[in-house]
């Protein structure tokens, strides 16, 4: 019997049926940041328990950190309060901290690959819902709220349903200007944001085998914006090749049998799906967000649309989402001025992305009156971009360069939109106020589009400059 | 008498219409910056609030309602428990709706809040009637996955598992995950990344 890679290592995670019906299922690596964590470290110790496997159990700071000074202790009194009680926690209970100290900090979705803890046919659970992005490495990742986390701390388990799956054939190729963001988001616009729901998404086809690692995670990063519970690709020798002399790889003898294991873990080409979604690579173009959801997005050069085109039963969401951008249907979304630009976030703030990005402005100047900033995903891809000169880059044209931390996708730190701004943002989320200021706006886009975005003061087609 | 049980959610409702409500919305992310979940209440929808007089969460008429009816894909995005944390710290006991987003589902189960599915059909009775008029009762079965709304039944959907942790009250999956204490360990010692792939 074929199966795909989600049966595969569903199965060598099943511990048992629960009496619910659900399964409980084993969690490889379990990943915890300072928002969500605190209340599940206290409710462990109302209860008395520990933490079953603190050596596969790890911690960071990403969400509140400062990206300007990230000297303790920070302004924010708040923040500095959860930093001190996920370092407390991390002490009493035996887990790794990669704390500001460490000079290994850095968004958890961008540690956890880089650092070689995320391995194919792992299931990994964290309190964050982009953890769906470790899918990128063939794993199970479920991103959970913080009384699962105590679940996973006391237990290493979850109480999950297995979901249904859906392959998702990228074919061809992408044409010039086009990137995995643009992938992602022309998916979502095709399956809605509701699309997923009860379902895995596998990303498969020659335009998702050709993509190197950080674009893979990139793609699976934003499968939970899709509504789906995860996102998959199968592992191959891209995946073998970065894993490679990471840190926390396994050596010598041991990473060849690793290798053959992650390999075994992939679907079976004569896999079932319980749905088909397919896409040719060239169609796919430069994508930007015109409302107020993922999937309310167009090509670069299309219109936004009307609510009387809407699918049925969307044309009030349409309506909504154009007056809270204060857009109208039939405009372009190309030529809209914006005010900041945002290049960071566990989307799309790795070092291809600084480079990708760092292409686009060499030479140039950012234009008048534009914010823009340039937050590294971590310590490790800071350290890397400086000795690429990518900082220097940004500097001279008038780019903000900063620490490392979540930054302004979600504006937990001081990282803010002010009033009606409008952001092209390199993030993944581009909801009412999710940028720190609730009439703030939001349009989605690639990193080299930001950087464009950013020059021209305006949103701009990639392929034209 | 386990208190942990839920079969029958009585009281008024209150009705938030909109489609993909995120959980930014329902709680903005600078109220996160906390260690414990109190105090959460107070800043349900707060910005949703601001910025229209008339949202649900702002009408004296609908205080002290327990029933949230909402539409399609509600709670979707960040998996912030807050979210839940908020609506039940300000009153909610139980929503109904038309779709819910999994990550969403899943916190207010382990929370004990039900979640029920209805038709758009249905759904819309709901809203209407708890518009017409915010004194009036519905029941949420969970047994029968039913809504009862006066004279009017109408059947709602709950996957079976979710059904049973409510009604026999494990809902709260810890206690459940602790049980299998030898099973966890036979998992751990098979599964090749963490025995250094001696067993591939």
């Amino acid at each position: 019997m074929s199966k795909t890679l989600l049966d595969k290592v569903w199965n060598a995670h099943a511990v048992c049926e629960l009496p619910s019906g659900q399964t409980q299922l084993f969690i490889g690596l379990h990943l915890v940041h300072e928002v969500t964590s605190p209340q599940a470290f206290a409710m462990l110790r109302e209860l008395g328990l520990k933490v079953k496997y603190p050596e596969q159990t790890f911690a960071t700071i990403d969400h509140i950190v400062p990206t300007q000074s990230q000297q303790r202790p920070f302004a924010d009194g708040l923040a500095e309060e959860m930093t001190q009680s996920l370092t407390d926690s991390c002490e009493e209970f035996g887990v790794t901290f990669y704390d500001l100290r460490s000079g290994q900090q850095g968004i958890v979705h961008v540690i956890g690959p880089e650092k070689g803890l995320t391995q194919p046919g792992m299931t990994i659970a964290c309190g964050d819902s982009h953890t769906s992005t470790h899918g990128a490495f063939g794993t199970i990742a479920f991103g959970i709220g913080t009384s699962q986390i105590r679940d996973v701390l006391a237990t290493q388990c979850l109480a999950i349903s297995k979901p249904k799956t859906r392959k998702i054939e990228i074919s061809g190729s992408l044409s010039e200007g086009v990137f995995a963001k643009d992938i992602i988001l022309a998916i979502i616009h095709h399956l809605g944001v509701k699309g997923g729901i009860g379902y895995a998404y596998e990303y498969c086809g020659s335009a998702i085998e050709y993509l190197n690692m950080e674009e893979r995670l990139t793609i699976c990063n934003m499968s939970i914006e899709g509504g789906a519970r995860c996102g998959y690709i199968n592992p191959d020798e891209t995946t073998i090749d970065y894993l490679r002399n990471r840190e926390m790889s396994p050596k010598g003898d041991a990473f060849d049998r690793a290798a053959k294991y992650w390999k075994s873990v992939a679907s079976d080409d004569t896999a079932s799906f319980d749905d088909v979604f397919k896409l040719n690579g060239k169609d796919i173009e430069p994508m930007v967000t015109w409302g107020i959801n993922p999937g309310q997005s167009v090509p670069v050069n299309q219109k936004i649309p009307s609510p009387s085109s809407a699918p049925e039963g969307e044309q009030n969401s349409y309506q909504e989402a154009l007056d809270f951008m204060s857009f109208k249907g039939g405009e372009s979304i190309k030529g809209t001025p914006i005010n900041v630009a945002f290049i960071g976030s566990c989307t799309n703030g790795r070092i291809s992305d600084l480079r990708e990005a760092a292409k686009v402005v060499q030479g140039s100047k950012v234009a008048n009156n534009i914010k823009a900033l340039v937050v590294p995903g971590s310590m490790a891809v800071a350290a890397q971009a400086k000795k690429e000169g990518l900082d220097q880059i940004f500097s001279e044209a008038g780019f903000e360069w900063r620490q490392a931390g979540c930054s302004m996708c979600l504006a937990m730190n001081p990282d803010k939109l002010k009033g009606r701004e409008i952001c092209a943002s390199s993030s993944n989320r581009n909801f009412k106020g999710r940028q720190g200021s609730p009439t703030g706006r939001t349009l989605l886009m690639s990193p080299s589009m930001v950087a464009a975005a950013a020059i021209a003061g305006e949103v701009v087609d990639i392929r034209s400059i | 008498m386990n208190d942990a049980k839920r079969n029958i959610i009585s009281g008024r409702s209150i009705p938030l219409r909109g489609n993909d409500i995120d959980t930014d919305r329902i709680i903005p992310a600078r109220y996160l910056r906390c260690v414990t979940f109190d105090g959460l209440g107070e800043h349900a929808f707060e910005d949703d609030r601001e910025q229209d007089s008339n949202h649900p969460f702002n009408q004296d008429r609908y205080a002290g309602a327990n029933i949230l009816i909402v539409e399609k894909n509600f709670g979707c995005g960040s998996s912030r428990e807050h979210a839940p944390q908020s609506l039940n710290k300000w009153g909610i006991t139980g929503i109904v709706g038309e779709s819910f987003a999994e990550i969403f589902f899943a916190n207010c189960q382990a929370m004990g809040i039900p979640c029920l599915a209805v038709n758009h059909e249905d759904c819309q009775i709901l809203l209407n009637a708890s518009e017409a008029n915010p004194s009036i009762k519905i029941s949420m079965n969970i047994e029968d996955k039913s809504i009862s709304l006066q004279e009017l039944n109408i059947n709602a959907s709950l996957n079976d598992g979710s059904q049973r942790a409510f009604l026999e009250g494990t809902w709260n999956a810890t206690a459940v995950l602790l049980k299998a204490e030898n099973e966890i360990c036979k998992i751990a010692s098979s599964l090749p990344y963490l025995n250094d792939f001696s067993n591939v």
